[in-house]
């Protein structure tokens, strides 16, 4: 059983007033907090470790470089990955998604060829793929979605065929919170021979994931929704393919040697490293995955779910309120419209309450057309919530029922 | 309730909003421009009829929140009948008040009700979208879309 209050000390934001109510953070999907574990991690990097990585023999560059390789093998178990070699640093997903489809897909894809995604995906698992076909000729393919928020998978055997070269579809929703069936999605594509990405960056702040078990070729994900700094993320790779892959971006730090007229790139995984990385980022997010083990990842889930459950109940409860995404499996997201009330309206009311959530259409515009709608007032919890604010989320929707009543 | 928040959602807005006025497709309309605000999915269409000098006619569809229909509704009432040179000094005005600014009380009349909308930066824009649409379709004489964001 966890004490949440006790969690809660460990998050310093969380410990303040917001227009004259204790702040309820319910924008988890978006951003993360962070608890002064990961804040004391980077600060004290800064203090007393500071220097570049891989190139000084000197003290402090040892203890960066210990530090930096450190994480890598922290978010290497976090994943259940093979090898450090498998896990990338980059800035986050979306720069993992464009990493593979620059790198791993582009170079074997041509005219004709086909991309499938989800109808589910957010900007950041579209846009790349669309550049890519822009470029290639390629074709973007959609995986429906049923009205209740799932995917539509009884086309899946046409779309996934011998022009495929890639799947990559979002382990978890953004806008509506579904879990997607990854598994099979994975096996289904395994056996046509075509790779799979996932995009976990809704996932892993909120369930166990292991990418032997779900024998997928790539995972990538964001520090900064799983309690770790902004501006750091992991790709995961299969080994081999990450060694068949061209670099992806040229600099320092991912060669073994340069002359005008050859240029040696380095081992995995820096060969896709290139220029000093964000060390302190790094370091934050290895201390993150810390956190979250220590207090057991599956004890942070079933809280949550015991939250959204609770708010989807108090929620249907209520005259008036729709719920965007109702799929049987779901985790962290309530994406709501109140009737009659535009969600701007909505998130506005609520922050004068001291609410925080997210309206709008979540960098996920083709959800909100399925639906007919231009965008949501959405909540999303993390293990740092608690049932006084699902309460407050409740009152908030009455506060807004009265004033536009 | 907050004072804010009685500020920004004052009757006159909250009536505009669920009953806009001017709200309708124009057909003989000489000039139209369209307007997004793609972070909030707002996006409507002002649609003017130009006699000379004269806005002989003006008027508005799409959707959006309270604040950027009730400001369009306003708008058509304000600007309706007047001459290209005093709708630009309203504009003026408006855009003044909206970001704080010293600007003309009684240019504005009705539209002082929008005045509550500057304790809110985040929604500025709601309010100066179908503005923003009105200008450039003056300034154009085809269709022309505006974003802001």
């Amino acid at each position: 059983m966890l004490d949440i209050q006790t969690i809660r000390k460990d998050f310093p934001i969380l410990d303040q007033q917001v227009n004259g109510y204790p702040l309820v953070y319910l924008d988890n999907a978006a951003t993360s907090q962070k608890p002064v574990q990961v804040i004391d991690a980077v600060a004290n990097y800064y203090r007393q470790d500071n220097a570049n990585v891989h190139r000084g023999v000197h003290l402090l560059s040892q203890r960066a470089t210990d530090a930096y390789e450190g994480a890598r093998s922290k978010v290497r178990g976090f994943l259940n990955a093979n090898s450090d070699k498998e896990i990338v640093f980059v800035r986050g997903a979306t720069e993992a998604i464009n990493l593979i489809a620059q790198s791993f897909v582009r170079p074997n894809i041509k005219a004709g060829d086909e991309i499938v995604i989800s109808h589910m995906e957010h900007h950041a698992n579209i846009v790349p793929w669309q550049m890519l076909c822009e470029q290639t000729g390629a074709i973007l393919k959609i995986i429906p979605m049923t009205t209740v928020g799932e995917l539509d998978l009884s086309t899946i055997d046409e779309l996934l065929n011998e022009r495929t070269k890639i799947l990559a579809v979002g382990h978890v929703s953004n806008a509506l919170g579904t879990i997607n069936p990854i598994k099979e999605l994975i096996r289904k594509a395994h056996a046509k021979g075509i790779p799979v990405l996932i995009d976990g960056a809704q996932a892993v702040p909120h369930m166990v994931v292991d990418v032997q078990q779900l024998d997928c070729d790539f995972y990538v994900l964001s520090g900064h929704k799983m309690f770790a700094p902004t501006g750091i993320g992991a790709l995961y790779g299969k080994q081999e393919l990450l060694a068949a892959m061209p670099p992806w971006q040229g600099g320092g730090d991912m060669i073994l040697s340069v002359s005008f007229e050859h240029t040696q790139y380095n081992e995995l995984p820096y060969k896709f490293e290139a220029g000093t990385p964000n060390i302190a980022g790094a370091i934050g997010m290895g201390v993150a995955i810390d956190y979250m083990q220590n207090l057991g990842i599956a004890n942070l889930a079933q809280h949550e779910h015991d939250l959204l459950v609770a708010a989807t109940e108090k929620v249907t409860a209520l005259e008036g309120v729709r719920i965007i995404g109702t799929a049987k499996q779901k985790a962290s997201v309530l994406s709501f419209m109140i009737e009659g009330v535009h969600p701007h309206d909505v998130g506005t009311i609520f922050d004068q309450q001291g609410v925080a959530i997210r309206t709008g259409h979540h960098c996920a515009q083709p959800v909100m057309q399925f639906f007919g709608i231009a965008a949501t007032a959405r909540a999303s919890f993390a293990f740092y919530n608690t049932m006084e604010e699902v309460d407050a989320l409740i009152d908030s929707i009455k506060k807004v029922q009265e004033l536009f009543a | 309730m907050s004072a804010n928040l009685r500020d920004l959602y004052q009757q006159v807005i909250m009536d505009h909003n669920k009953k806009p006025r001017n709200f309708r497709e124009m057909d003989n309309a000489n000039h139209l421009a369209h307007g997004n605000n793609p972070l909030c999915g707002d996006a409507l269409v002002v649609f003017v009829k130009l006699d000379d000098d004269v806005i002989e006619d003006l008027s508005f569809q799409g959707s959006g929140c309270a604040i950027s229909v009730a400001s369009a509704s306003l708008m058509t009432e304000a600007l309706k009948g007047k001459t290209l040179e005093q709708a630009e000094h309203i504009y003026q005005q408006m855009h003044k008040q909206l970001t704080g600014e010293e600007f003309e009380q009684t240019a504005l009349g009705k539209l002082a009700v929008l005045g509550g909308v500057k304790e809110f930066p985040a929604r500025v824009k709601c309010a100066t979208l179908s503005w923003h649409t009105m200008h450039a379709a003056m300034d154009s004489d085809h269709d022309i879309s505006v974003t802001t964001e």
